[in-house]
Parts: C-alpha cells; structure tokens; sequence
C-alpha cells in the first residue's frame, strides 16, 4: 500500500487516472476500521485490563504475595522447565522436517505435511487422551515403564510429551514454506564449491531461515506455556508439583482466590505481551530486509 | 582435465531424460550443450557435476572414474542460472567461500583468501563492490560474481548452466566474450548449457546438439551449421525452409518445382534450404525457379530478410539477402519474383510412411 502512494507521487503528469482499484471510498473505510477496533477492544483490550485490575484488587502487597507463594512459584518454573525441553526439541525436530520436505523429493511427501499438521486438527483433551492411553498405569506401554520405575503420566516427562506434541507444527510450519520459496541452489552451489552438509547447513541454510526459525520459535514458545487442555489431561493437577501456570490459574480460581488467580494470570500475559513485541520485532526486520533485497 | 561420458541414462519417474549418453570432451575444450527445453542437457550437465546421479553409465575425469564420487569432492565449477549466489553474505564472503569451507590442512591462510579475492574481484571488474551483498548488484554483475566464486577454488572443470539465460542481449553478448576468454586464461575445460544457438556458435569450440535425451550431432560450429547430419540439427540451427516433396531419378519435386537433388534415394522426402542460400531473379532460369510473390520485406541491419509466398503451393519462405544485393534488385513488396535454391539438402522422411 505505501509503495503505491510513493509511485504515484513520483509519476509526473496526469495523474487522476491512478486511484487504485483495489481502494474503497472514504466511509467504508472509516466504517471496516471502526468495527475491526471496537470488537478488538471488546474481545481483547477490556479482558486484559480486567486481569490487571482484578489481579491488583487486593493491592500490591496480596499481589506480590499471590506470586511468591510457594505453589505459584513451582508452577512457574515447571511451565519454564516445559519451555526449555519443549522449544529447542521442537525447534530441531522443525528444522529437520522442513530440510526433508523442502531439499528431498519422495513418495508420502504431502501425506507427511498432513501428519505434522496433525496436532492442529485434534484436539488437546484427546491428544492428553491418547498419551494417558498409552503411558498410563494400564496402558499400552505404562506396565513397561512401570517395570523400568519410570513414571511419565501425572508427572514432568507426560507433560513434556504433551507439550512437544501440541506445538511441534509451529516452527515446521514455518519453515516449510519459506524454504520452499528459497529453492535448493544455494545449497547446491555450496557443495559444488566443496562444502560438505554440515558446513552447508551451518553457512548457507541457517542463516537464511533464521528470522523464519525465530518466528517459529516465538509462536512455539507462546503456545508451550499456554497448553491447557492436553496438559490437564496429563498433569493429574498435583498442587506444587505437576501444575503449570495455566492449571495452577484454573485451580486457584475454582477455590474462589480470585485475586490470587489473576496475579498468576497476569504474569502470563505480561509473557505474551513480550513475545507479541518480540515477534513484531522480528517481522518488522525480516520486512526490512526483504525491502531492501528488492 | 578430459571428460568422457559413457552410456548414461536418466530417468525422472518413468520419464526417460537420457538415453544411453556418450560423449568425450577433451581438455581445455569449450563446448556448448545446445538443445531445445527439455532436450536433456541440462539433466546432462548436473550428472557431470554430480549434483545428479544417472541410473547407468559412467562419468570420467582423466579417465580415472568419478561416478560414484560425491559433488564436493569433484572440485568443478558450477555456475547456476539464477546465480544462485549467498544472499545472506557479501561478494567478498561469496566469492571466498569455496576457500574457507576447505579442511584446515589444506586451507589458505586468510591473508592468502583475500588476496585471491581481490584478484578475482579485478578480474570480474567489480571491485568496489565488495562490501555489497547479492541482492544490490544487477544481474550481469552477480552472473560474474558467480563465475569468480566458481573459478576461487581453482576448478579443472567448469560448468555452466544457461549461465546468460537470465541477461539481456547486450549483456549477453558482452559476457560470452568474455567467458570465452576466462576459459583460455584459466586452462580448464568448460561446458555450458544453451538454448541460443548463436551463442553456442560464438563461443564454443565443439558443440554437442541434444534432442529428446539424446545426441544428434557433435561438431565445430563450422561443422554442425554445414553440414547438419539430419532434418532436426538443420532445423535446430539458423533459419530454413523445408521444401517437402517426392525424389524421382534425382530431383525433387515439389509443387510446380524441380530441384536437383542427385545423391537422394527416391521417395517422400524434405528439401532443406538456409535463408541465405537463395537467389531471387525477375525471370524464370530452370525447373527449380520458383514463382513467388514478395509478401514482406524486413530492411534492418546489414541483413534484410524478405517473405515471399510461393504461387504454386501458397508456403511462405524466408529469404536472407545482404544489403547489397537487395539494393540492386530494387525489389518491391507485393513483386512477382523467381527464387532459386542455391544449396539444397534432401532428407528421406523415414516417418512419411508409417
């Protein structure tokens, strides 16, 4: 859109003849804009400030307490444990999908693209469904693990797997059509000129995937510490134990803490708040680059 | 260094790209591979480099066999296209990549890479761009960014994949010149892929033409535009109208036209004539003068190429004649004319029957 304006600015003579197609009249702007930004206020705006003021009801102090209480304490560093395997595990797994899927050809190739989409089209009670089904005390592989004294259900590893399973599209997803449009020949011509994969990978590939890898990284991490509904699935809620920040909200909020609740939750979206400013960051200089390179 | 190519074939899925390739290259040659979309050529060029495996076949370098080995052990040079050069580094970090990526026995000391990358940023001509990156430089400039980069890790071979393909003429032109002379300065054996038949002809020393996964003809350029060995180099190569006829007791004829064709065997056959090898005459002068009236006269250059639709079969035929000879012979659009064949050459239509 603004490159459109500076065209038309620089183009002289007549110059009546350019109104863009594609533009609508005045009003009907003014009246898509005014919708867009009273429903984002009512859907959005309203329930953020709603946290922050409940959460700060009882003053600061009954905040800060809410946070420091032991339980809120281990539930956020059990989500932030989640985060730091679930992230990087998926960040390699993405990266390793989009290499197979952009740089080879075969068979099975788009019933593959379903397969990691997969955890978009289910939803999280039956994906916890499934791995309670399949770790469980009486399930498929729980009598093993039982026998090892390794216990992954109602406990760190199930909502780790958990965890993985619901946000591993994210980075592939990312990556997937953005290395499709950069095409295989920079990588060819690393080899021709002696590198081998590794180096070709490290030199030539990473660096132009990286902003798209972050990004990835970024939608990755936000909906890793979110997870509800698979988690509590997995989780068995054992209060300072196996509750991460969204369980712990729900369970403080059923016992009427209300205040206590919102603290909790506010920490949580002045995490997402971050990683929205982190990603609009991101998007604003992968778009610089972009200008500058055409 | 030699390339020999020995029986190779390609297929992609069922689609059969190569069919039982040979071809020897000696060192220090320049070929092009010339050949329509889809002719082979380029699957031909990347099984060279190993970028492709074939499905049979051999590929040697000085005779020693390289057909398992892998691309970056092959040290070739290999020029892309669409340059496919590292957006994400400067010229500088192009061109000396070949170099830094070596093991650390046998890489250069820094000092040494960016020595070796001044010279090949003089060489190409571009060096006060160093410090750019791909994406700022036209395309001309980045095709010889991308030669520099190839020709850095000093490749016995190199080869060229449409290298100009993406260029306009002037800068085609220009370029072609000058990778003729790279070649000779470097002492390598190259092979470039084209589909510009005249480009092949400028600048190559042999040219391989390829049709449908095989060879038709291997030749100097002298050679080749000479002496075609069959219907589809002759047509592939210049401007030439097809004369199509019956050969009874060495003549063709063709319409109201008799054409001495004195070596044909008898049968349903094609006369092929280049554009330049007519004359045309304001009187009959024998059986293969052909009545024609001038349809169109293209006057550009030191070449003026003249339409002319034949009475007797209603075809257009393209005619090449210099400056000179037009302006003598006034011709006039819209003129009764008699064109003569000056050479003709007479294929059997081996299809014509079935």
């Amino acid at each position: 859109m603004e490159q459109d304006h500076t065209v038309v600015a620089k183009t002289n003579g007549p110059v009546i003849m350019t109104k863009n197609a594609t533009k609508e009249p005045k009003l009907i702007q003014w009246i898509l804009i005014s919708i867009v930004l009273l429903f984002l206020t009512l859907f959005l705006v309203v329930p953020l400030i709603a946290i922050f003021v409940k959460a700060f009801e009882k003053g600061a102090d009954a905040y800060l307490a809410a946070i420091a209480h032991p339980d809120s304490l281990a539930a956020i560093k059990l989500t932030l444990i989640v985060v730091l395997i679930t992230v990087p595990l998926n960040a390699v797994f993405g990266v390793v999908a989009a290499w197979t899927i952009t740089k080879y050809d075969f068979r099975g190739k788009n019933f593959l693209i379903t397969l990691i989409d997969l955890p978009f089209s289910v939803s999280p009670v039956i994906a916890g469904l499934i791995f309670v089904l399949l770790f469980g005390l009486h399930g498929a592989l729980g009598t093993v693990l039982q026998s090892l004294g390794l216990k992954v259900i109602f406990s760190i590893p199930g909502i780790v797997i958990a965890s993985i399973f619901i946000t591993f599209p994210f980075i592939a997803r990312e990556l997937i059509p953005l290395m499709q449009s950069q095409g295989t020949s920079e990588e060819e011509a690393s080899l021709t000129l002696g590198a081998g994969g590794f180096k070709t990978f490290w030199y030539v590939t990473l660096p132009n995937i990286k902003w798209g890898l972050l990004y990835g990284v970024i939608l990755c991490n936000a909906r890793t510490i979110g997870e509800f509904g698979a988690v509590s699935v997995v989780s068995g809620h054992i209060r300072g134990m196996t509750n991460t920040m969204p369980l712990h909200i729900e369970i403080l909020y059923n016992e009427y803490q209300f205040s206590a609740a919102f603290a909790v939750a506010s920490m949580m979206s002045i995490f997402a708040i971050i990683t929205l400013i982190i990603k609009s960051i991101i998007e604003w200089k992968t778009d610089f680059k972009s200008t500058k390179a055409s | 260094m030699s390339i020999i190519v020995e029986n190779i074939t390609k297929y992609y899925g069922s689609y059969q790209a190569l069919t039982n390739i040979n071809l020897e290259i000696e060192s220090g040659e320049l070929i092009a591979l010339l050949g329509p979309s889809g002719s082979g050529k380029t699957s031909l060029l990347r099984i060279i480099a190993g970028l492709e495996q074939a499905e049979n076949g051999n590929i040697l370098f000085n005779e020693e066999n390289y057909t398992h080995k892998h691309v970056k052990d092959r040290n070739v040079g290999f020029v892309f296209q669409h340059y496919a050069l590292f957006r994400n580094m400067t010229i500088f970090d192009n061109i000396a990549y070949g170099l830094k990526v070596r093991p650390r026995k046998i890489r250069p000391s820094k000092k040494e890479i960016e020595q070796k990358v001044i010279e090949l940023l003089q060489l190409v001509k571009l060096e006060g761009y160093k410090e750019r990156y791909p994406s700022q430089l036209s395309g001309g400039q980045r095709q010889r960014v991308a030669l520099a980069r190839a020709l850095a890790v000093e490749p016995n071979i190199l080869l060229l994949d449409e290298p100009f393909g993406a260029l306009d003429a002037k800068v085609r032109k220009e370029l072609r010149r000058w990778l003729r002379r790279l070649h000779d300065e470097f002492n390598v054996t190259s092979v470039f892929v084209t589909h510009d038949q005249e480009e092949a002809m400028d600048v190559a020393d042999r040219v391989v033409i390829m049709n449908e996964g095989k060879i038709e003809q291997v030749g100097t350029p002298e050679e080749v535009y000479d002496h075609p060995i069959n219907p589809f180099v002759y047509d592939f190569l210049g401007s030439v109208n097809l004369f199509k006829g019956n050969v009874q007791q060495g003549k063709l004829v063709s319409g109201n036209v008799e054409m001495n064709a004195p070596d044909s065997e008898d049968g349903v056959s094609t006369g092929y004539v280049r554009a330049h090898n007519f004359i045309i005459e304001r009187e009959a002068s024998g059986n293969d003068s052909i009545a024609s009236n001038i349809d169109h006269i293209h006057s550009l250059g030191a070449i003026v190429r003249i339409e002319v639709i034949r009475q007797d079969t209603n075809e257009p035929l393209e005619i090449e004649l210099t400056k000179e000879q037009y302006t003598l012979l006034e011709l006039k659009k819209g003129e009764r004319v008699f064109v003569r064949p000056k050479e003709l050459r007479v294929f059997v239509d081996y299809m014509a029957g079935i």
